[in-house]
């Protein structure tokens, strides 16, 4: 039997025409690239512009924001990737959240993408560094069974405004993941957990 | 919503989110702020890099904690710091200064020539050297959530993180084509647990990440240890030994990024001024080697 929610016909469709890009400058692309191939979608690493040319959507990883912004800057990555958050689905995580704002609170090389501001390391140190499982609505099956969602040294979002919507607060009201169209930002890890419900929900917004 | 914090996935979470990066020594603010304009993933504060470390001799300690509260003011990035082998109350002191990563490292004296930290007893997560397979399951056995071979630090010479990232890649090659019945007698011989031997196998590497060090000088060392296999490097002496430590820094970082494309690797290797001046392993004594300590 397949799982529940008709992801066979998803699937089928993913299989013969997706292949979804993760920007490999730093951080942790392989995991995001092994969930990926789970679904069933064709995942490929980007490191230069040429790399972006057929995608249907991107993934920016976990991972250093500083360095990514840096080597993005040094590649040309820019200006592509500013084009390619236009035409096509992208999400961040953590890191890649706040690479797609507008606003991290500090100078350092952003896409501007998204009508978000950020607060890097926004809960501390990483001592301060959590797991929480978080009601989403939104994903299948997603108010019986919470997401686990995983914080590292994590981002908030501290404002959405403009076509930016909040997806995902914690308990106190703090937003932790935001939607713009088909873009998609949050502060947590779905590639550091085994349920592949966020990545299925993106995979959906990129065929959408 | 019950939150839970320093589980063992965030601890080894934040090494993933090092990967493909470059972990820098500084030994100043200034020099953190350099690392971190140059695309550091992350910088490791002490006093001293290794290559002085060894020219001075001495007992090799703990940092001055002033010096890693300024380089943690200093930068946005994780800040790592070291403690010696065995130096538990070191690494108390480190914790409640809430540095991002404590470095259980041979290149300082070691403080307990039997036994290292209980690492579990820790929310802030470790990283420790190895040398093989053995070493590093043991190190993860006592709570690390972050592996380095440790290559011989403050050399320029990157023989010896050859040596150990091969050692430690060919460790799990054969314990993946061993049949099951050979496992317990593997377990007795490289001296690791059992469960974590298992874990290594289905996974077809270690359970945390491992980073190559010790000896690494060069945008092509880094690139040598990325093809390898490694997840990403630290490089001590390597950047501030050198003549434009700036421009030595952000090279070493693009070619951890691109380890393989030789043209990328050639242009920023270019023009990059004066390297370390290297030490040849095999001309240092037996009694100087510092890849030996950790047990």
């Amino acid at each position: 039997m397949p799982p529940a929610g008709g992801s066979l016909g998803l699937r089928r469709l993913i299989n013969t025409h997706m292949e979804i890009g993760i920007l490999a400058l730093q951080g942790d692309f392989s995991e995001h690239h092994d969930i990926l191939q789970s679904l069933g979608v064709s995942p490929r690493l980007v490191k230069l512009p040429r790399d972006l040319s057929g995608l249907d959507g991107l993934i920016i990883p976990g991972g250093e924001s500083t360095t990514i912004g840096k080597l993005a800057e040094a590649f040309d990555l820019m200006t592509p990737l500013r084009q390619f958050s236009k035409e096509h689905a992208v999400w961040g995580t953590c890191a890649g959240a706040i690479f797609l704002s507008k606003d991290a609170q500090r100078s350092q090389p952003l896409l501007n993408a998204m009508d978000i501001t950020v607060a890097r390391n926004a809960f501390g140190r990483q001592v301060d560094s959590f797991e929480i499982r978080l009601p989403a609505p939104f994903l299948k099956d997603g108010k019986e069974k919470p997401f686990p969602a995983v914080f590292i040294r994590a981002p908030i979002i501290t404002s959405v405004y403009g076509d930016a919507q909040v997806l995902l607060t914690l308990a106190d009201g703090r937003i932790v993941a935001a939607q713009q169209g088909r873009l998609l930002a949050t502060s947590f890890h779905p590639e550091l957990t085994s349920d592949t419900r966020f990545h299925q929900y993106f995979v959906e917004l990129a065929t959408s | 919503m019950e939150q839970e914090v320093a589980t063992f996935k965030v601890k080894k979470g934040l090494a993933q989110m090092l990967k493909g990066g470059v972990i820098m020594d500084v030994v100043t603010p200034e020099h953190a702020k350099i690392a971190e304009d140059a695309g550091a993933v992350a910088v490791m504060a002490l006093e001293r890099v290794p290559a002085d470390i060894r020219a001075d001799g001495g007992v090799a300690r703990m940092s001055d904690p002033e010096l890693i509260l300024q380089i943690m003011d200093t930068v946005s990035i994780p800040v790592m710091a070291k403690v010696r082998i065995g130096h538990f109350v070191e690494a108390q002191i480190l914790e409640s200064l809430g540095v991002d990563y404590i470095d259980e490292s041979e290149v300082l004296t070691p403080a307990d020539e039997s036994y290292h930290i209980n690492k579990h007893n820790f929310k802030v997560p470790f990283v420790c050297g190895c040398r093989n397979l053995g070493e590093a399951l043991r190190r993860i056995g006592e709570g690390a959530a972050m592996i380095r071979t440790k290559g011989e630090a403050g050399t320029g010479d990157v023989v010896e993180a050859v040596r150990h990232a091969r050692t430690v890649l060919g460790d799990i090659r054969r314990l993946q084509s061993m049949p099951e019945e050979e496992l317990m007698s593997f377990a007795k011989e490289i001296g690791a647990p059992l469960d974590i031997i298992k874990e290594t196998r289905e996974l077809g590497r270690m359970p945390v990440v491992n980073f190559a060090a010790g000896g690494i000088a060069t945008p092509a060392d880094a690139a040598l240890m990325m093809q390898l296999g490694v997840d990403g490097v630290f490089v001590g002496s390597g950047i501030f030994k050198s003549g434009d430590p700036a421009k030595r820094a952000n090279a070493i970082v693009k070619a951890t990024t691109h380890y393989n494309d030789p043209a990328i690797l050639a242009e920023v290797s270019r023009n990059l001024g004066e390297p370390m001046v290297g030490r040849q392993v095999t001309d240092i004594p037996e009694a100087e080697l510092i890849a030996t300590r950790g047990w």
